[in-house]
C-alpha cells in the first residue's frame, strides 16, 4: 500500500469530501491562500476557489460562531483552528452553543460541524500554545472528539467526521503531520473509519498500553522496548475516539491481559486517563492482576525549555518503567 | 489534601496510620459474649518488653460472664501496654500493641492516645478468636496484597490465600502464584463431609488447661443433622405424665417370672417402645416424613433407638417392629446397644426407622425435649419413673409417674394428631395389658 504522510492523508479527505458534498467548506486562519500553517489544505483554495475554502480573520470566537450557524443552516464547515490551544477565546461557541443546539431545539437543528487542528505537546512553543483539550470537550454531552494517531486514521477519521450531523473536535498533532503510514488509494473506494471504534495497534498478551494520538506511537515503542528487552508481551489499544468511547475494546483487552496502563499526553487530574481507569476498575476489577497505571504529562503548565518539556511528556522510558512496577 | 485531613479529625488518622501504614499490631479489647460492651482488664501475663508467641495467654479479662484469658494471634514483642490491670476498657480499644522484631517501634507509639474516640468499626477487627485466617489477613496479622483477578481464582478453585507466597511488587498475590498453589493447597474447607459450621459469634479464649478434641466421624454426623433438623424442621413440643405403677407392677411380674426361668429380663424401655408401635398402628400420620412436595405415612414401623455410646450416640433401628413381640424387640434392643458399646453396629442397621425413642430416664431427668431425627416426623422423649405425690380423686397419694415428652415436625404432624398420638402411648403405658394382646 502507498505511503503517505498524515497531513497529506487530511487533504486527501478533505478533497473528496468536497468533491462529494457541495455543502462541505473549509474555514480558518490561512488555510487558503496561505495552504495552511502547517499545510494540510495545501492546493485545496487553488482547486476549489473562494466560496469552498475561505480565509478567515484572527478572531476565533467570531468565526467558529459563524460556523455554529451555518452548520445549523445546512453548511457543512470544516473549521481550523490554528493551534487547539486557541480553542479557550471561542469557548461559548464551541461549548455552549455547538454542543447544546440539537438539544435544546428539541432535535430540530442540528450542528454537523467540524473543528480541527493541532493539540499536543512537544515543540517548545510554551504553554499556551500546548493544550491537549481532547478530555476537557469530551467531558461535554453533545460533542465528539478523535484523535488519529495515524496517516490511515487521520483521513478516515476526518471523513467520518464531516459526514457527522454533530460536532465533532478532531485532536490532530504537529508531531503526526510528517509522519508516513499506508493509507488506502482513493481509486480502491471511499475509505473511511466509524467515530466510537478502537484499533488494535499491536496484539499482545501481557499487558494493555491503551493510548490516543501521539502517545499511540509512545506506546508502540515502549512495546518494543518491552519486547526486547523485558520478554513482556504487551498491546497497543489506539482509542481514536475518545467519545464515542470504544468501552468494549478497552475492557476486553483488560480483560485478556489483566493489567492496564494507560499513556496520555493530556495532564493527569480529571483527564482521559482518569476516565479510562474508572471504566476500567468498573468494568474489570475482578480480572485486574495489579493496579493500574498511567504515564501522563506531568502535571504542570506546558515547559518551555525543549530539554524539560521533553521529559515532561510521556516517553518510552516512562511507560517501560510503569509496566515494569506492576509486571 | 489539607482540608481534607481536618475532615476526618486526628482521631480517625490516627487509626488509619495503624492499620495501613505501620505494621505493629493492636491488641483490642475482644467481645466474649454477645452482650459484652465493655471488659476489665484483670491482669497482665506479660509486660512491655516481652516477646510473645501465637497462643501465648496474654491477659484475662473479665467480662459480663465470666473471666476469661486471652490469647495472642501475632507474634512479635509487646512495645507498649495501654490499659493496666483493674482498669475498664470498652470492646475494641487497644489494650496493647504488639511490633515485630524490626520495627521502629517510636514511629508507634505515638497515636495510641486517641483511640478513646476512635470509630467502633475498629471493634470488630480482632476479635480473640479471630484464629481461622481470612483471605484479607496473612498469618503474620498484616493485610494480604492479593490482585482482584488472584482473589477472584483463589474463590473459584478454593485456595486458601495465606498459604501462598505472592512474587508480584510488595508480594502482592498474582494470578501466577495462585495457579501454581491450587494444587498443593485446595483443601476442601468447606467440603459436605466437614461438619457443621462454627456458629458466628465469639468464642471463648482457649487456653492451655482446655482440651481440643478433633471431630469424629460421629460427631460430625450428630453435628449436621442436628443442626439440619434444627435449622429446617419446624419443631413442636407436648408432654404427658403417666401413671407408671400399673407397668412397673406387671414388668415385675414378668421379670420374677423369668428369672426363675432363666428367661428374658425386660427393660421399662422395652415397655415404651412397644407401646411406641401400638400408638403408630393406631396413628399412622405420626409415623411419616416431609417429602419436599408429599407428605409419606410408612406402612412398617422402624423404631430408631438412641443408644448412648462413649463419645457419642447412635440410631439403630428395630425394623418392622409391628411384627415383633415383645421379647423379640427387648432381645433385639439388649444385642444392639451390646454391638454399639462394641462398635459393631452394621450400616444397614441404621436403615428404615421412621420414628426415634431417646430414654434419659436412667439418668434421672424426668422431662427434657428431644430434637427430631430427621428425616422423621417424631421422637419421643422418656422420663424416669419419678415416686411423687399424685392427687387422685381429690386424695393426696403417693404415686409412680413418668413423663413422656413428643417432639414433631409440624410441617406432618398438628398438634391435635400429636396430642392423640401421645395419649394413645399414654393409654399403653398405664394400661399395660393392651399391649399384649
Amino acid at each position: 500500500m502507498r505511503e503517505i504522510e498524515y497531513r497529506d492523508a487530511l487533504n486527501e479527505a478533505f478533497d473528496e469530501e468536497l468533491a462529494r458534498d457541495e455543502n462541505v467548506v473549509l474555514m480558518g486562519e490561512e488555510v487558503a491562500q496561505y495552504n495552511g500553517a502547517y499545510k494540510v489544505t495545501k492546493g485545496l483554495w487553488d482547486k476549489w476557489g473562494d466560496k469552498r475554502v475561505m480565509d478567515m480573520p484572527i478572531s476565533e470566537a467570531g468565526f467558529i460562531g459563524m460556523g455554529v450557524g451555518a452548520s445549523m443552516l445546512g453548511v457543512r464547515p470544516v473549521m481550523e483552528l490554528m493551534f487547539w490551544s486557541f480553542h479557550s477565546v471561542a469557548f461559548d461557541q464551541l461549548v455552549n452553543n455547538a454542543a447544546n443546539v440539537r438539544y435544546m431545539s428539541g432535535g430540530l437543528c442540528n450542528c454537523p460541524i467540524v473543528i480541527r487542528g493541532p493539540a499536543n505537546g512537544g515543540t517548545n512553543v510554551g504553554a499556551t500554545h500546548s493544550h491537549t483539550p481532547e478530555g476537557l470537550f469530551a467531558a461535554f454531552p453533545g460533542l465528539k472528539v478523535v484523535s488519529p494517531a495515524t496517516a490511515a486514521d487521520a483521513k478516515g477519521l476526518m471523513k467520518s467526521a464531516i459526514r457527522d450531523n454533530d460536532p465533532v473536535y478532531v485532536m490532530e498533532s504537529t508531531l503526526l503531520y510528517g509522519v508516513k503510514g499506508p493509507v488506502p488509494d482513493p481509486n480502491d473506494g471511499d475509505f473511511t473509519i466509524p467515530l466510537g471504534v478502537a484499533d488494535i495497534k499491536r496484539e499482545g498478551s501481557d499487558v494493555s498500553l491503551i493510548a490516543h494520538g501521539q502517545s499511540v506511537l509512545v506506546a508502540l515503542e515502549a512495546a518494543e522496548i518491552l519486547q526486547s528487552e523485558h520478554g513482556i508481551n504487551a498491546e497497543v489499544v489506539d482509542l481514536r475516539s475518545i467519545r464515542p468511547l470504544d468501552q468494549d475494546a478497552i475492557i476486553n483487552s483488560v480483560k485478556k491481559t489483566n493489567r492496564a496502563v494507560i499513556v496520555d499526553e493530556s495532564k493527569p487530574f480529571c483527564g482521559v486517563s482518569s476516565q479510562l481507569i474508572t471504566l476500567i476498575q468498573e468494568y474489570a476489577f475482578d480480572d485486574l492482576d495489579a493496579p493500574i497505571k498511567r504515564v501522563c504529562s506531568l502535571d504542570a503548565p506546558a515547559i518551555y525549555s525543549p530539554a524539560l518539556e521533553s521529559e515532561q511528556l510521556p516517553t518510552p522510558a516512562k511507560v517501560v518503567k510503569a509496566v515494569l512496577s506492576i509486571s | 489534601m489539607l482540608e481534607f485531613e481536618g475532615n476526618i479529625g486526628t482521631a480517625t488518622i490516627a487509626v488509619i496510620i495503624f492499620k495501613n501504614l505501620v505494621m505493629p499490631i493492636n491488641i483490642e479489647m475482644p467481645k466474649l459474649s454477645d452482650t459484652m460492651t465493655e471488659g476489665t482488664l484483670v491482669s497482665w501475663r506479660k509486660k512491655a518488653g516481652d516477646t510473645v508467641e501465637i497462643g501465648d495467654i496474654i491477659a484475662e479479662i473479665e467480662t459480663d460472664k465470666a473471666t476469661m484469658e486471652m490469647e495472642a494471634f501475632d507474634e512479635g514483642t509487646i512495645v507498649e501496654i495501654l490499659v493496666q490491670e483493674g482498669t475498664k476498657a470498652p470492646v475494641g480499644d487497644v489494650l496493647a500493641i504488639i511490633a515485630e522484631e524490626d520495627e521502629d517501634v517510636s514511629v508507634v507509639t505515638a497515636p495510641p492516645a486517641a483511640p478513646a474516640t476512635k470509630a467502633p468499626a475498629a471493634a470488630a477487627s480482632t476479635p480473640v478468636a479471630a484464629a481461622v485466617p481470612t483471605a484479607t489477613v496473612a498469618a503474620d496479622g498484616s493485610r494480604l496484597r492479593v490482585s482482584p483477578l488472584a482473589r477472584k481464582i483463589a474463590a473459584e478453585k478454593g485456595v486458601d490465600l495465606t498459604t501462598v507466597k505472592g512474587s508480584g511488587p510488595s508480594g502482592r498475590i498474582v494470578k501466577a502464584d495462585v495457579e501454581s498453589a491450587k494444587a498443593a493447597s485446595a483443601t476442601p474447607v468447606a467440603a459436605p463431609s466437614s461438619a457443621a459450621p462454627v456458629p458466628q459469634g465469639i468464642f471463648p479464649a482457649v487456653g492451655a488447661d482446655d482440651k481440643v478434641t478433633p471431630l469424629s466421624g460421629m460427631r460430625k454426623i450428630i453435628a449436621e443433622r442436628l443442626l439440619l433438623s434444627k435449622q429446617t424442621i419446624p419443631h413442636f413440643y407436648l408432654h404427658v405424665e403417666c401413671d407408671a405403677a400399673p407397668l412397673m407392677a406387671l414388668r415385675k411380674q414378668i421379670n420374677a417370672q423369668t428369672e426363675q426361668t432363666g428367661g428374658n429380663k425386660y427393660s421399662v424401655n422395652d415397655f415404651v417402645v412397644k407401646a411406641m408401635i401400638n400408638s403408630c398402628e393406631e396413628v399412622p400420620a405420626v409415623n411419616a416424613a416431609y417429602n419436599g412436595d408429599s407428605v409419606v405415612e410408612f406402612a412398617n414401623v422402624g423404631i430408631s433407638v438412641a443408644i448412648a455410646v462413649e463419645d457419642g450416640l447412635v440410631t439403630p433401628v428395630v425394623k418392622t417392629a409391628q411384627n415383633k413381640s415383645l421379647l423379640e424387640i427387648s432381645q433385639e434392643i439388649k444385642a444392639m446397644a451390646k454391638r454399639a458399646r462394641d462398635k459393631k453396629l452394621l450400616p444397614n442397621e441404621f436403615d428404615g426407622g421412621t420414628i426415634t425413642i431417646s430414654n434419659l430416664g436412667a439418668w434421672g431427668v424426668e422431662s427434657f425435649d428431644a430434637i427430631v431425627n430427621p428425616p422423621q416426623a417424631a421422637i419421643v422423649s422418656v422420663g424416669g419413673i419419678i415416686e411423687k405425690a399424685v392427687s387422685i380423686k381429690g386424695e393426696i397419694k403417693s404415686g409412680l409417674r413418668m413423663n413422656i415428652g413428643l417432639s414433631c415436625d409440624h410441617r406432618v404432624v398438628d398438634g391435635a394428631v400429636a396430642a392423640t398420638y401421645l395419649n394413645a402411648v399414654k393409654k399403653f403405658i398405664e394400661q399395660p395389658t393392651l399391649m399384649l394382646v
